[in-house]
């Protein structure tokens, strides 16, 4: 009797703390996001005040006009978008012509290049990094979208390898009484393939999505045009030599930063389908 | 007769579906030999010549080679990486599969506490880099103001090469929601009844952990370590971020951060090619680069297979 009780409080004492270490993981996970939404209401003055308060101390709306004009955001809002629209249109496209290939055509080829997926997944931006730009540079296409568009036309092995697991799970004997209906191989791929993938096209069309609006290391090598720049050079742009405006930086980070998070918490499932199928983020 | 146009038959249609796969496959087939094996095999020509942006690669030999074991930037930019793989991505796995195995525990707010222990992870580096550049200013950050509450007077972080690679464990901690996710999936396919079994034996939760959960996931670990130590490789954007924000490669001028103390091989990689304009070097040390992860990424299979099929995962 009294070892069941001490049993049982034992087991509530548990519970208390790990509740309380799941809550205060949860605290510094959040930290960051805290820090910039604060940060992005309060006055520059405030900002640089001693103790740092948890809530501004006089709250400003001011930061987000401002940080407006300390940049041309809208207009690298448009540049992002840009982008972000055409490298979604390029992989929706490309991905799943690829997929397809690799999980439902017998060919020879298939296996090769399955091998080689992986492959690629792992050869360092470092080593690719010089010759392209040399090409790109050549053809006058450095400060243009291009070299940052292109490559999404050509299928990305990550949402190959995502597109690929999900065509194979489509039944063989559906594609197969298409056949003897006399569907040809694309009518087959373009009326039953396609639409049955809509759900793995919507991971890769968010990922696409996520990953253009972030990019920061291809657009700092190819595009230096002020004008051209995407939103991710352009928050670099508040960082002054000597001091850097932190309330308009916050401000201008907030507004970068929310469409992604919004997007994020509409289509968990499938970030977390396309993390599990993959293994890998890029 | 019949036998004959049969195999003919067959072999029209494998002829049929080898066209067809082939055309299926081109945009990568393309892809792959415009934006990875040619800069592959001109980088490795590359590595051989001296050149810059704008002339002409000249073949000089291995003279590339020599430079970079003798430049002893190239030493501190190895000894600060290996720094980055051999303490962060230890502590990276231990904090992703710590958070894995909280997430696959079934509790009421479990959705939301999974949403905000992988948000981190979707976020732009470049926002995330920044905000953590703010929390880490000595005087008005976040980090220094919330130890001093409790007494302890906080480094200088990101301005004192003492402090600086702990500086960027610590973010990368802040990252590991992708492990997290692929490890916790791991630990909800391990089929129950082992549990249920196992406690039928009379085993405790610990032993449990030890004798199921862990050899159930070992394979899905060993992929994640050495996918972390492969990346750890590369780690680049954020050191240029945090580099450029105070005010170092603003003008062309080449930083490593407060004593080099973050300068890491891909940034030196960079600094080379598109600062000092030595593209013929910055080639030859992608390249080795290249090799290094070639081997880890081979490694990298052969392990988790090897894994697999010892403990049946």
């Amino acid at each position: 009797m009294k070892s069941s009780q001490f049993y049982q409080t034992k087991r509530f004492i548990v519970k208390v703390l790990s509740a309380l270490l799941i809550i205060v993981l949860c605290i510094i996970f959040l930290t960051p996001f805290i820090v910039m939404i604060s940060t992005s209401f309060r006055t520059n003055a405030d900002a640089f005040t001693q103790p740092v308060s948890l809530f501004p101390r006089e709250w400003t709306l001011e930061n987000f006009p401002a940080a407006m004009n300390v940049i041309p955001y809208w207009r690298y809002m448009g540049n992002t978008s840009f982008i972000t629209v055409l490298s979604i249109i390029g992989n929706v496209i490309s991905t799943p012509l690829v997929a397809y290939s690799l999980s439902k055509i017998k060919w020879k080829g298939a296996p090769i290049i399955s091998g080689l997926l992986l492959a690629t997944m792992m050869i360092p931006y470092t080593v690719t990094m010089i010759p392209l730009y040399r090409i790109y540079s050549k053809l006058h296409l450095t400060n243009t979208y291009i070299p940052l568009i292109l490559p999404t036309f050509f299928g990305s092995s990550y949402f190959i390898v995502i597109v690929r697991q999900f065509i194979g799970s489509i039944s063989d004997s559906l594609l197969e009484s298409a056949k003897i209906d006399g569907a040809n191989e694309f009518q087959r791929y373009s009326k039953i393939v396609l639409p049955l993938c809509k759900p793995a096209l919507t991971t890769v069309a968010i990922y696409a999505f996520m990953n253009a609006w972030s990019d920061y290391l291809a657009p700092m090598i190819y595009i230096s045009k002020t004008e051209k720049l995407t939103l991710s050079l352009g928050l670099q742009q508040f960082m002054g030599e000597y001091s850097t405006d932190w309330a308009r930086l916050m401000a201008a980070a907030v507004v970068f930063v929310i469409p992604v998070v919004i997007f994020y918490i509409i289509f968990q499932r499938n970030f977390v389908q396309g993390v599990s199928t993959s293994g890998i983020k890029e | 007769m019949s036998k004959r146009s049969d195999t003919r038959r067959k072999r029209t249609k494998n002829r049929r579906q080898n066209i067809n796969g082939f055309l299926f496959a081109s945009p990568w087939i393309i892809g792959f030999l415009c934006f990875s094996l040619y800069p592959l095999v001109s980088s490795l020509y590359y590595s051989f010549t001296s050149f810059s942006p704008v002339s002409q690669p000249v073949w000089v030999g291995l003279k590339n080679f020599e430079n970079i074991f003798t430049d002893s930037l190239v030493l501190k930019a190895l000894k600060n990486t290996l720094f980055m793989s051999l303490v962060s991505t230890p502590l990276n796995l231990l904090c992703a599969l710590s958070l894995a195995l909280i997430c696959a525990k079934k509790f009421k707010a479990r959705g939301i506490v999974r949403t905000i222990y992988f948000l981190p992870s979707v976020i732009p580096m470049i926002a995330g880099t920044m905000v953590w550049i703010w929390m880490f200013d000595p005087t008005y950050g976040v980090i220094n103001n919330v130890l001093s509450k409790v007494g302890i007077n906080g480094p200088s972080w990101l301005l004192d090469p003492k402090t600086t690679k702990w500086s960027l464990v610590m973010m990368g901690l802040w990252n590991v929601g992708t492990a997290m996710l692929v490890i916790m999936n791991a630990v909800q396919e391990v089929s129950s009844s082992y549990y249920e079994a196992a406690k039928i034996d009379g085993a405790n939760s610990v032993q449990a952990f030890f004798h199921i959960t862990i050899p159930g996931i070992a394979h899905v670990i060993v992929y994640q370590a050495i996918l972390n130590l492969i990346n750890s490789f590369q780690y680049f954007q954020q050191v240029y971020i945090i580099i450029r924000a105070s005010g170092g490669n603003a003008m062309g001028l080449a930083s490593g951060g407060p004593a080099n103390s973050i300068l890491m091989y891909p940034l030196y990689i960079f600094h080379n090619a598109f600062i000092y304009m030595d593209m013929g070097k910055a080639s030859a040390m992608a390249w080795l680069l290249f090799i290094v992860v070639a081997i880890m990424t081979v490694f990298m299979t052969k392990a988790t297979k090897k894994v697999t099929d010892e403990l049946g995962g």
